[in-house]
């Protein structure tokens, strides 16, 4: 069973559909123009609100998608895994987190799949912004590994 | 009649002030992301986010407790193959109906310094604007809710603060 989940993970088809998915996003994020932190900048200064546009699409896409995956009560075909919902357990970390993700965002005009996407337009200077996000994500691991030794019991394996 | 005329014309003003390029490449946008979310989803049940391939990417490298779990290390290589395909996507757009080659004039530092924060900020909380802002409201969960609350009021303070404060661009 484990075998076969894994070569479901690992297969092919696997791949190919993670990334015909993956090509349909980038196509989205550059349609829409949300690579250039420029456009991104604009909404946030209220200059132009079509990026409401752009979460609200999506957003009402993987509704209908979620809603009648989960009604099914079926499992996805490659995985075995049963549609469901994605819902996240609320604690302070998403708001402490999603304050910091907002400083971050309104500084640079920049989102992870954006940029991305902004690396496929031939964006070189979002290198910055790419490497300052695995910067950022490396220092919350290293703070939050070191928190966990120090606070669990010596017996841990 | 005629103050109907006016209000009509008041109100497409305003709707030409708020959105100066229209809506339509937008709403269209959207939809693409929205439905390459659901070839996943429909394909291997995965509710895919942008975020999670900094840390399942940094497990290839690190061996810190935290990027070592199970979650990032069964799907490190897909997310890589994830990544690969939204900046082809991006690349098969702008070389066919798009605009080619496009470089930012947003200064190195606001990309680097804004980048470090966005990596801690999604990371800790949970997601980014993909999995929150996309699928977390998409499932209508009041966690992504919350946390997409959040990031926009703090991203539309954080951008106007820096506006005034004559940074550009």
């Amino acid at each position: 069973m484990t075998a076969q989940s894994r070569s479901g993970e690992q297969g092919g088809a696997f791949n190919a559909v993670v990334l015909v998915g993956g090509l349909l996003f980038g196509f989205g994020l550059a349609l829409s123009n949300m690579h250039r932190p420029e456009v991104v900048l604009d909404f946030l200064q209220l200059q132009d609100l079509g990026l409401l546009f752009v979460m609200g699409g999506a957003a009402a896409v993987t509704a209908l998608v979620f809603t009648l995956g989960t009604r099914s009560g079926r499992s996805a075909p490659l995985t075995g895994r049963r549609y469901g919902r994605r819902l996240k357990s609320m604690d302070r970390n998403v708001l402490f987190g999603g304050a910091i993700f907002g400083v971050g965002w309104g500084l640079s005009g920049i989102c992870p799949g954006a940029a991305y996407a902004s690396v496929g337009v031939g964006n070189l200077p979002i290198l910055w912004g790419i490497g300052g996000m695995f910067v950022g994500a490396y220092a919350q691991g290293y703070v939050r590994s070191a928190r966990r030794t120090r606070t669990s019991t010596p017996t841990r394996e | 009649m005629t103050a109907g005329v006016v209000g009509f014309a008041l109100a497409a003003g305003a709707l030409d002030s708020l959105f100066p390029n229209g809506v339509l490449a937008y709403a269209l946008g959207g939809v693409c992301i929205g439905l390459g979310v659901s070839v996943i989803y429909l394909g291997t049940g995965h509710i895919v986010g942008a975020s999670t391939f900094l840390e399942s990417t940094l497990s290839y490298v690190s061996r810190l407790e935290r990027f070592q779990a199970s979650r990032f290390l069964a799907t490190r290589d897909w997310r890589l193959v994830f990544t690969f395909g939204i900046a082809g996507g991006a690349a098969i757009y702008a070389f066919t109906i798009g605009d080619g080659v496009w470089t930012t004039q947003v200064q190195p530092w606001r990309l680097a310094l804004g980048g470090i924060l966005v990596g801690i900020g999604t990371r800790l909380g949970k997601g980014c604007t993909s999995g929150h802002g996309v699928c977390g409201v998409g499932s209508l969960s009041t966690t992504s809710f919350a946390n997409v609350a959040t990031f926009l009021l703090l991203a539309i303070g954080v951008a106007n603060l820096v506006q005034a404060l004559g940074v550009s661009p």
